[in-house]
């Protein structure tokens, strides 16, 4: 019975955590953005998501926002790296490329 | 295991040699210029832009035009290593060629223009550069009966305004695209169009294991429309920082087009090169300046005639010569 209620307790837990915080990967492929391998310019999550940028390009690309809800500077990076930011409050953010300008997306954080 | 050990060993070799070769269609020109919607490529629209373009009276001395510095004898640039503005002011940066700005997303050095309408009036309203007050070039153009004629052709309705204007000088811009060059022949299949060293050049410039100059010189008008500290000895520019305050873009400037790039020496946004091979050395040094240094340049240890082949390389991306007649201007 107690064992029961202890893997009832952690599946709820697990539960709660999953639909809390989701996690998405947006790769920077040919100088776009792109989520499972199509061009995203707009893109909806939820306030505590995740979202990893993976650059798939042989060379450099920076991801950085000065929206009002994130700012950040995830600075340069080589092929096949990626770094994460967690958008923690809801608003528009606009993620773009500091190098290639025609690298932008918009974030809804809802 | 000792097969597959050979067969990783020449993966990984093939992939050292050459990162970034790009399909041959993506050199070859866009079958249409771009133009926004809302002001599509007309011959009277680009009759009235080279008028625009060549008339002195656009500026504030009635003495500086647009193809003073963009003359198009000089590639579309000037030939000094920076702009002489108004009252012979010598400027900070290169007057970089109009040619094939059509194809490029921002405008300027620094970016600072989404389109070439967003651009257009910049230098002339600029006081360092041709010092025009806007509205008085308005009044002054509305009085010329040619200007109102020309422009009641081109923009039905709309009037002589700061907006046709600039509309005005875009569509002539579209038209100042580069021709073709030996390099595009050798891409359409000609194999007599260019050197065997500018072939080897144009491998060199690829090849990410060698010159490596393809990451931000790349397709059509090699370029990528981004930005780039290439660490110039002494450069004080903040460049792109001005407009996108991340510090990557600072000391950053526009990749700009090798297309013509025979035609407009000096180099480099401060000019600060004469020679392509100057260039050329530049980057085998992996830049002189590393503060903020562009993570894509590095030591490249070209040998001297991989650096001699990849400058004949660029002499092959010069067009045939542009006949360009001068406007007689509207009175």
């Amino acid at each position: 019975m107690k064992s029961r209620v202890i893997i009832l307790l952690g599946s709820l837990l697990l539960a709660a955590g999953g639909a809390g915080a989701a996690e998405y990967t947006v790769a920077q492929h040919n100088k776009t953005f792109e989520k499972d391998g199509v061009k995203v310019e707009k893109m909806t999550i939820k306030a505590g998501d995740t979202v990893h940028f993976k650059n798939m390009d042989p060379w450099f690309h920076n991801v950085f926002s000065l929206s009002d809800i994130k700012t950040f500077d995830l600075g340069s990076y080589p092929q096949g790296q990626q770094k994460s930011v967690v958008f923690d409050k809801p608003g528009t953010a606009e993620v773009e490329c500091a190098i290639h300008p025609q690298m932008l997306m918009e974030l809804e954080v809802q | 295991m000792k097969s597959s050990m050979m067969m990783t060993v020449m993966i990984g070799l093939l992939l050292s040699m050459n990162l970034q070769a790009a399909p041959k269609e993506d050199y070859l020109r866009p079958e249409k210029v771009p133009a926004p919607a809302s002001n599509k490529i007309t011959p009277e629209r680009v009759e009235l832009g080279k008028a625009l373009f060549f008339d002195p009276r656009l500026s504030g001395s009635n003495w500086i035009s647009c193809a003073t510095c963009h003359n198009p004898a000089l590639g579309w640039s000037d030939g000094l290593p920076t702009a002489i503005g108004h009252g012979m002011k010598v400027l900070g940066r290169a007057t970089p060629t109009i040619l094939n700005t059509a194809y490029q997303r921002k405008q300027m050095w620094d970016g600072r223009f989404r389109s070439l309408e967003d651009q257009a009036l910049g230098p002339i309203a600029a006081d360092v550069e041709m010092n025009q007050d806007l509205d008085e070039v308005v009044a002054e153009l509305k009085v010329i009966p040619g200007y109102v004629s020309m422009f009641e052709k081109a923009y039905p309705g709309e009037g002589v305004s700061q907006a046709t204007i600039a509309k005005a000088l875009a569509s002539f811009e579209r038209t100042v695209v580069s021709t073709e060059a030996p390099f595009d022949r050798w891409i359409k299949g000609d194999e007599t169009a260019i050197s065997e060293s500018a072939k080897n050049g144009f491998a060199w410039f690829e090849d990410g294991s060698k010159g490596n100059c393809a990451a931000c010189h790349m397709g059509f008008n090699f370029m990528d429309d981004g930005f780039h500290n290439v660490g110039l000895k002494g450069n004080q520019d903040a460049g792109r920082f001005a407009e996108v305050p991340v510090p990557v873009m600072k000391g950053a400037f526009k990749t700009p087009t090798l297309r013509d790039i025979t035609l407009t020496a000096p180099y480099m946004h401060n000019g600060m090169y004469a020679t392509l091979e100057e260039v050329v050395a530049h980057y085998n040094r992996g830049g002189d300046t590393k503060d903020n240094l562009d993570p894509n340049l590095k030591p490249l240890n070209l040998t001297a005639q991989e650096q001699k082949d990849i400058v004949e390389f660029l002499k092959t991306l010069t067009g045939e010569p542009m006949v360009v007649t001068v406007p007689q201007l509207p009175q």
